[in-house]
């Protein structure tokens, strides 16, 4: 993946300033800095959900602004809103998506469902889960599409110690395929037992790497100061 | 892609749309609540003359339809919104058109759904006699819902991401709306007249015309629209 320059402008206010960035095949990288910074502007732009006021850009060899098209099936997202259906049951959720993506799917329904604990309330709405048991459902579609790009957004947010173990394993998963992961996190400690490498945002700019091999926790704490 | 995939997708976000109704039952009984509502109130405002009624059945039917209806683009994409889900589901694969016309069919059933509710009860509250004419005043109904529901869906679309869609729509939708109110009204008083002239073949022609191009112009603009 290669980032040049991307800028976004919401209004009159800049989120993106012109960040550029590469990461590899195989690689997890940290995407962190203050509130406001841009991360999470960046995730959406990677993912095809917004498109960048300037820059350009290349995911697996397509263009990030003509190919959103074809970028967009080898995406896979946990943000902060779980994108579930309140009104639908989990199964019905995980069947709707099953069905979006044209029945192509590496683990059944089911399976997600066992995978992600969520077999008892397969058949409860979502509007009656917990938060965690919301973004267990989302995390149950990446067990069943794998994603090539996985941008993962606060993604301890409302998981308990299994459910954060579970995500670190769908991490490994993707770098183990030869898949990019972009984690935005403030929780350094955490994130550091997967991450390989950090992205850090200031102002809506990436900042470069002092050294390589910088250890992200010191970085967080830089960045926080 | 495939027309298959694509059409598997169609089928896939109206079964969504209708599944999330079909449970919920909120929105359907609020605008059944609000179209009989309308009908009974401008039954009033008219009087209790059965002429008076029946001349204007057509226009009051059309319009109950129209305004209740607009409450119905509303939670198609109000539903995407609160979870964070539109965001997903523009991630999917395959064609932007294929969320516009799953959410295009849901929306045509619901208020075909309301309209087999709302009709029979106007035809009653109004004296209207349509025997003769069921069948060819079905098809106007259809035709008119389809164009009613297309620039509907299209406009709730664009207006899902303001902050002041609720007045937003109405303001996008009902200007637009006109050509296909005045060939709908047109068509069915015409065939409640007895259609003595025949003008309702070419009120149905025209309503043919309109959701025609609104459909392809709605399925070209679609992808740009409901991109942030």
């Amino acid at each position: 993946m290669v980032a040049e320059g991307i800028a976004k402008r919401f209004g009159r206010r800049w989120a993106l300033r012109g960040a550029s960035f590469r990461a590899e095949p195989g690689s997890v990288q940290a995407v962190m800095g203050p509130n406001g910074s841009g991360k999470t502007t960046l995730l959406r732009i990677v993912s095809t959900s917004l498109r960048p006021t300037r820059g350009s850009g290349f995911i697996f060899g397509h263009d990030l602004l003509r190919d959103a098209d074809l970028i967009r099936g080898d995406v896979g997202v946990l943000y902060h809103a779980a994108g579930v259906y309140g009104d639908l049951t989990a199964r019905e959720n995980l069947e709707f998506a099953r069905r979006m993506w044209g029945g192509a799917v590496a683990a059944s329904v089911d399976a997600a469902l066992e995978r992600v604990g969520l077999t008892h309330a397969a058949a409860d709405r979502a509007a009656g889960f917990s938060s965690g048991m919301t973004r267990r459902l989302a995390l149950a579609r990446l067990i069943m599409r794998p994603p090539r790009l996985l941008l993962l957004d606060e993604p301890y947010a409302s998981f308990d110690a299994a459910g954060i173990e579970l995500v670190h394993e769908i991490v490994r998963e993707t770098a183990a395929r030869d898949g990019i992961v972009l984690i935005s996190t403030h929780d350094a400690e955490r994130s550091a037992v997967v991450v390989d490498g950090v992205l850090r945002l200031k102002d809506g700019r990436v900042v470069p790497e002092e050294a390589p091999g910088l250890d992200p926790v010191r970085l967080a704490v830089e960045g926080a100061l | 892609m495939s027309v298959r995939s694509e059409a598997g997708r169609v089928a896939a976000v109206a079964w969504k749309d209708l599944t999330a109704e079909r449970r919920s039952k909120a929105n359907f009984n609020a605008v059944l609540f609000l179209a009989a509502l309308m009908l009974l109130m401008f039954g009033f405002a008219l009087g209790p003359d059965t002429a008076t009624l029946r001349t204007a059945a057509a226009g009051i039917v059309w319009l109950t339809v129209l305004f209740s209806g607009t409450l119905a683009f509303h939670r198609s994409y109000q539903v995407e919104l609160e979870r964070g889900a539109l965001e997903t589901l523009l991630l999917y694969p395959g064609g932007r058109s294929s969320i516009f016309l799953g959410k295009l069919l849901a929306n045509l059933a619901f208020v075909l759904l309301v309209e087999a509710v709302l009709i029979p009860l106007a035809t009653v509250l109004y004296d209207v006699p349509v025997g003769r004419v069921t069948w060819m005043l079905a098809v106007v109904v259809f035709l008119g819902t389809f164009g009613f529901v297309t620039l509907g869906t299209f406009y709730a679309s664009m207006a899902s991401r303001s902050r002041a869609r609720e007045v937003l729509l109405p303001l996008l939708l009902f200007p637009m709306l006109v050509p296909v109110l005045v060939a709908a009204v047109e068509a069915t008083a015409a065939l409640l007249g007895g259609d003595l002239m025949a003008e309702s073949g070419r009120w149905v022609r025209l309503l043919v015309a309109f959701d025609v191009i609104f459909l392809g112009a709605a399925i070209v603009a679609f992808g740009a629209v409901i991109e942030e």
